[in-house]
């Protein structure tokens, strides 16, 4: 674990994106605790649209809100929902995408046509028409996203699955008769984390991209709590008077992804090269 | 003679800047026009780095030459230093004054290109016209012996099978008349026949064309067959070099002698064991015994995966094994050797017949067989370490890791040669002999009477294999084991089997006494076997040209093969009756 | 031929699906169907309105026969009516794809154009520093959302040149060619940017892949001069992932980029998903996601057939 840790940090993308993944998971912690310069939901009026300065180094808003406290709560809301949702598609796509693998034949059908189902769908689209059904929030979008990556981790999983399935050590458990949820667990399982943890690096980074496009749309976090998307999207009819509403929350949302895509590379590079040729 | 090549002094390295490791050092050799020379090594001897680095493609690997001279005789008079040649300059000597074969015809070729094309690009680097060209493919085929060539020129290279790739690879290197040949292990990845065919080809084209060939092998058998001169290599340094009837007979460095007392001399049945326990006056009882094992999967085509039939992998095999006995399972790919034993150990279901396997004691577990596998890199699971690998049989029949348990673990690593802190190590930090000696082990946790030896030292290099063969036979008087030792080399099988059944197209085909049936083989496909065997003894012998193809298994649904006839030869050897019009 | 076929097969099962899939998550909606059917004007109906109504969409009826007489009215053509525009739906679709259509047409092309040649380029310098510069580009593009992308577009035409993007009703390009393009030409270079990225990361990737295995080498061997080995030998085979890759890439975008169609104010299928979405026109979200799913499986379909000419591996199944 500590020579894999040195190898990752001795690896460039692997460094960076290291320190910026660390950097914005401090700010939300500190965003969660209530840590932040200014209270970010109270209005001083006679402060609106300020620029940068000593007092507020992002500027304010057109209600008088502090930018950087703003984003730093909408850092932590834009991870929370990150988090959950590729944390429920990893779990559940592990599940289906190993079952489907191992049992095969009627399961691995019902559940691998199940995917192509919802893989008809453009990923948007599909979350969108989730939250018509539910209706939108913060708990939908968590739901929606992790609905919409929950195939990709079930393909994700099931192909290597499969092909550890065939390697000789799985056969030769099989002659000792080992039983099916040793050769799971310690078989499959662990060696496929790896490629899952490449893939829960890289579904965080389209993770935080889908969240901040669906608040942009006003379809996810709902005011008057903050996140990137509310944010920029607030930004547009200011843009010419002040375009540090506009500048601060887009590098935010920018280096946050870069920061996930750095670190999936870097492991990726460390953990699975023969995964280049599938990455997208 | 004149002289074609000329290396001196040559070092190669890889990696950047200043953080180059030297592969090879100091290599010297040289090649006269028309010559053979094989240099042979094991793994990570340097060899293939040396071929590569004639024609440079050294450079596209990350390797860099880093001294010495390679002097090439070019076929225009001129002499050229390979080593500081540009680019440019060494792709008009690549082709056409070098050509080169490789170890993987199945990857070596372009997969979405024709053949023809493939080789067409080589006249037409040489200026030819596009009818030229094709006219020439044509020749280039036929004269690999490749049977109906016009057709064959618009096949994609996954039409075609192993054996008829490399010939393709042979007709394409061949292409442009090059004055010089390297052929890196061109028969490694092909069954013993098909090498054998491979091996004629390339010294009756080279007897043709006066080419020089570099023959690069880890096979000193396939030395004797074809090399004029030899160039033993180890750790990336040349230990010897001389003519090879010298080298063969009167090889003065320590490692050469090592690796001719290694490699397994074929002797026609003179050397094979004396310990055979059928020959006791006390025979024991048969500890696993197989009869009418057969082995079929469907087979299906088209869009309704309409079924055409059956594949007949295993059709009706009988044999048994007593305690303390070795029964070889010689074959070569696709005759069913390996899915016989998958049958046994229940990795594939039978279609019928019947197998019992005894423990000897009372005391012995369950599970009275256990295999090792063939690649010692893919049957440990390289996330565990050695601890959980050796555990994982004990676990699976439900027993405890006990104080006892931990005690025969670190009593087996001893026994097969393993450090004693092994135990918390993981796969990837031993060899592919260790690897092997682990999987042995782990075998051996559960005190199995029979071991079920799949192609388990075929991966191995030849001095490792010795070692690795040693151990089997020391383990087997030990332990009174019962092998079944399913392998494709003759040398191997004559040094450890007390018997053999020789599988072709899933039936056995001769069974018997070990001496009986190599000295004495009767079934014409043993014969060919046995011919196709590369030894030292057999110096550049005209390997027999034969161009058989390998019988189709796909059977109609519901065919019954007649059964077999066999006719007895000696008190332990069974030939099966040929049919008279070989249909 | 085999591959290509099992591939029709599953079209239109997995298309079933699809419309399943569809026809219950608008069940789903939260409120009674009425309300799902007309939208929010239903408050106003009386018991009696809303009995008739239900009776004429047989929404009295059991589920799987409102299934069967929705899919059979989807068959022919027939996806309801929207009550935002009060037209069919499909009309209001069709008049809303030509747009999307080109954007995403527009976008594939630009980076297929930039795409491939700088991921080979990269490839063949791996490790130099002008790989080094192509990765930073193409990770960069990729980490960008492209809203982010266009409203940096807007901020520095408006605040730097006094530009405002024209919007307002779609342009056909037979109309007003130039007017189109100057319609479409910076949603399409916001899209295409994330577009190229992707390719281009693809394309170097393959490439490095294809140009470490042994038929480069034996290419090389063979004396083929550099360039020919990297545009004839490996390219070809590196450009199965960049197809797949481009082919969901298209097909997403055919679904409408919603984020960038807002922005830039044009009136594609994906804003008008959205506002129907927000306004509560089921139908109309209805048609739109079946007919955006119908157009990602032909793309999908037309994927497979590019891996079929591709490679003749998967043209002409193994060795039988």
């Amino acid at each position: 674990m500590r020579s894999f840790l040195k190898r990752l940090l001795g690896h460039s993308s692997g460094r960076i994106g290291a320190f910026i993944v660390c950097l914005y998971l401090a700010i939300a912690l500190a965003a969660w605790v209530g840590i932040t310069p200014y209270d970010p939901l109270k209005q001083f009026r006679i402060d609106r649209l300020q620029g940068p300065s000593a007092a507020h180094w992002m500027g304010t808003d057109m209600f008088g809100r502090d930018v950087m406290s703003r984003l730093m709560i909408g850092i932590g809301q834009s991870f929370l929902v990150a988090f959950s949702s590729v944390g429920i598609a990893a779990l559940v796509g592990t599940l289906l995408g190993l079952t489907a693998a191992w049992f095969g034949r009627l399961w691995d059908g019902v559940v691998m046509r199940l995917m192509d189902v919802l893989l008809a769908f453009p990923a948007i689209l599909l979350a969108l028409l989730f939250i018509t059904v539910v209706g939108p929030g913060t708990f939908t979008s968590i739901l929606a996203i992790a609905f919409v990556y929950t195939p990709i981790f079930t393909r994700v999983v099931r192909g290597p699955a499969l092909s550890i399935r065939a390697r000789d050590f799985v056969d030769a458990a099989r002659t000792f008769g080992s039983s099916t949820s040793y050769i799971l667990t310690r078989h499959l399982m662990l060696n496929l984390v790896a490629p899952l943890t490449v893939q829960v690096t890289l579904a965080l980074a389209w993770s935080l991209l889908t969240e901040s496009g669906l608040s942009f749309l006003g379809l996810g976090t709902q005011p008057p709590n903050s996140s990137l998307g509310l944010m920029l999207a607030d930004s547009i009819n200011l843009m010419e008077m002040a375009p540090w509403l506009l500048i601060f929350p887009g590098l935010t949302v920018m280096l946050g992804i870069l920061g996930f895509n750095l670190l999936g590379d870097a492991l990726r590079d460390l953990l699975d090269p023969r995964m280049r040729r599938a990455a997208a | 003679m004149t002289q074609l090549l000329s290396v001196q002094n040559l070092s190669v390295g890889f990696g950047r800047g200043d953080n180059i490791k030297p592969i090879i050092r100091d290599v010297s050799f040289t090649l006269d026009a028309g010559e053979t020379l094989a240099i042979v090594g094991e793994s990570g001897s340097g060899k293939s780095v040396t071929a590569l680095s004639i024609n440079r493609l050294i450079d596209y690997g990350g390797g860099r030459i880093l001294d010495g001279r390679i002097d090439f005789a070019a076929s225009n008079g001129r002499a050229l230093d390979l080593a500081t040649l540009q680019e440019n300059q060494l792709e008009r000597i690549r082709g056409s004054e070098i050509g080169m074969i490789f170890q993987e015809p199945m990857t070596s070729l372009n997969p979405v290109v024709t053949i023809g094309r493939q080789i067409e690009e080589v006249f037409r680097l040489q200026g030819k016209s596009g009818s030229e060209a094709r006219t020439e493919t044509l020749q280039a085929l036929d004269r690999v012996r490749i049977a109906d060539a016009a057709r064959r020129l618009s096949y994609y290279p996954h039409q075609l099978s192993g054996g008829m790739l490399q010939r393709v690879m042979i007709a394409m290197a061949l292409a442009a008349s090059p004055r010089l040949l390297i052929a890196d292990e061109p028969t490694t990845a092909l069954d013993v026949s098909v090498q054998a065919q491979i091996m004629a080809l390339l010294s009756e084209l080279q007897r043709e064309t006066g080419t020089g060939l570099i023959f690069i092998t880890h096979d000193l058998g396939l030395v004797a067959g074809i090399a004029d001169r030899v160039m033993v290599m180890q750790a990336g340094q040349v230990v010897e070099q001389g003519a090879a009837d010298h080298i063969l007979d009167h090889a003065q460095h320590p490692y050469t002698q090592h690796l001719l007392k290694a490699v397994p001399h074929f002797t026609n049945g003179n050397h094979v064991r004396e310990d055979a326990p059928r020959l006791a006056p006390s025979a024991a009882k048969a500890c696993l015994s197989v009869e009418g094992l057969t082995v079929r999967f469907p087979a299906t085509a088209g869009l309704l995966r309409r079924s055409i039939g059956a594949i007949h992998a295993v059709e009706s095999v009988d044999f048994d094994i007593l305690p303390g006995e070795t029964l070889a399972i010689v074959g070569e790919s696709g005759s069913g050797k390996s899915t016989t034993a998958r049958a046994l150990l229940g990795l594939v279901n039978p279609t019928r017949g019947t197998f019992r396997a005894d423990a000897q004691q009372a005391t012995q577990s369950q599970k009275p067989m256990q295999m090792v596998f063939q690649n010692p890199y893919a049957s440990l699971n390289p996330r565990l370490d050695v601890q959980s690998l050796l555990s994982e049989p004990v676990l699976a029949a439900g027993q405890r890791l006990t104080r006892d348990i931990q005690a025969r673990m670190t009593s087996l690593l001893e026994r097969v040669g393993l450090p004693s802190d092994s135990l918390t190590r993981y796969p990837h930090e031993f060899s592919g002999g260790q690897r092997q000696r682990l999987c042995i082990a782990r075998a051996l946790m559960l005190d199995p009477s029979i071991l079920v030896l799949d192609e388990a030292v075929s991966a191995l290099d030849v001095s490792v294999q010795a070692r690795v063969l040693d151990l089997l036979i020391d383990l087997q008087k030990e332990r009174n084991l019962a092998y079944l030792f399913v392998s494709h080399d003759m040398a191997v099988v004559e040094r450890i089997a007390h018997r053999i059944a020789v599988l072709y197209g899933g039936q056995i085909v001769e069974i018997g006494e070990a001496r009986s049936v190599l000295s004495n083989p009767q079934h014409a496909y043993t014969r060919k076997l046995i011919a196709a065997v590369p030894t030292i003894e057999r110096r550049r012998e005209r390997f027999e040209l034969n161009t058989d193809a390998v019988p189709t298994l796909l059977r109609p649904a519901g065919y019954e093969p007649p059964p077999a006839e066999w006719s007895t030869l000696a008190q332990d050897h069974l030939v099966r009756i040929q049919p008279a019009a070989n249909a | 031929m085999n591959y290509l076929l099992r591939r029709l097969v599953t079209f239109p099962l997995v298309m079933l699906g699809v419309s399943i899939l569809v026809f219950v998550a608008i069940r789903l909606v939260p409120g009674d169907s009425i309300t799902a059917m007309l939208g929010t004007e239903a408050g106003l109906l009386t018991p009696d309105q809303r009995q008739a109504l239900a009776a004429y969409f047989g929404l009295d009826q059991g589920w799987l026969v409102q299934y069967g007489k929705w899919l059979s009215g989807v068959v022919s053509g027939d996806l309801g009516l929207s009550v935002t525009y009060g037209k069919p739906v499909l009309d209001v679709i069709l008049q809303r794809f030509p747009l999307t259509l080109e954007l995403a047409f527009l976008s594939m092309v630009i980076a297929l154009c930039c795409g491939v040649p700088l991921g080979v380029f990269a490839a063949t310098r791996n490790g130099r520093g002008s790989d080094l510069g192509v990765r930073i580009f193409a990770m960069i593009g990729q980490s960008t959302p492209s809203f982010v992308i266009g409203l940096g577009i807007i901020y520095v035409l408006s605040a730097g040149f006094g530009i405002l993007p024209s919007m307002g009703e779609y342009i056909p390009f037979a109309q007003d060619p130039l007017g189109n393009l100057s319609q479409l030409i910076l949603p399409a270079l916001t899209l295409g940017l994330s577009f190229t990225a992707s390719v281009t990361r693809i394309s170097r990737s393959a490439m490095l892949d294809v140009l470490s295995d042994d038929y480069v080498r034996t290419a090389r061997s063979k004396g083929v001069p550099k360039r020919k080995v990297i545009w004839r030998h490996a390219l070809p085979n590196a450009l199965i992932p960049v197809v797949t890759l481009s082919g969901v890439e298209f097909g997403y975008l055919l679904g409408g980029a919603v984020l960038v169609e807002q922005i830039f104010a044009l009136p594609g299928l994906g804003r008008m998903t959205l506002e129907a979405i927000l306004q509560r026109d089921y139908a109309l979200v209805q048609g739109a996601v079946l007919f955006v799913a119908l157009n990602f499986m032909i793309v999908n379909l037309l994927v497979d057939l590019a891996y079929v000419t591709l490679d003749p591996r998967i043209r002409l199944g193994g060795r039988s």
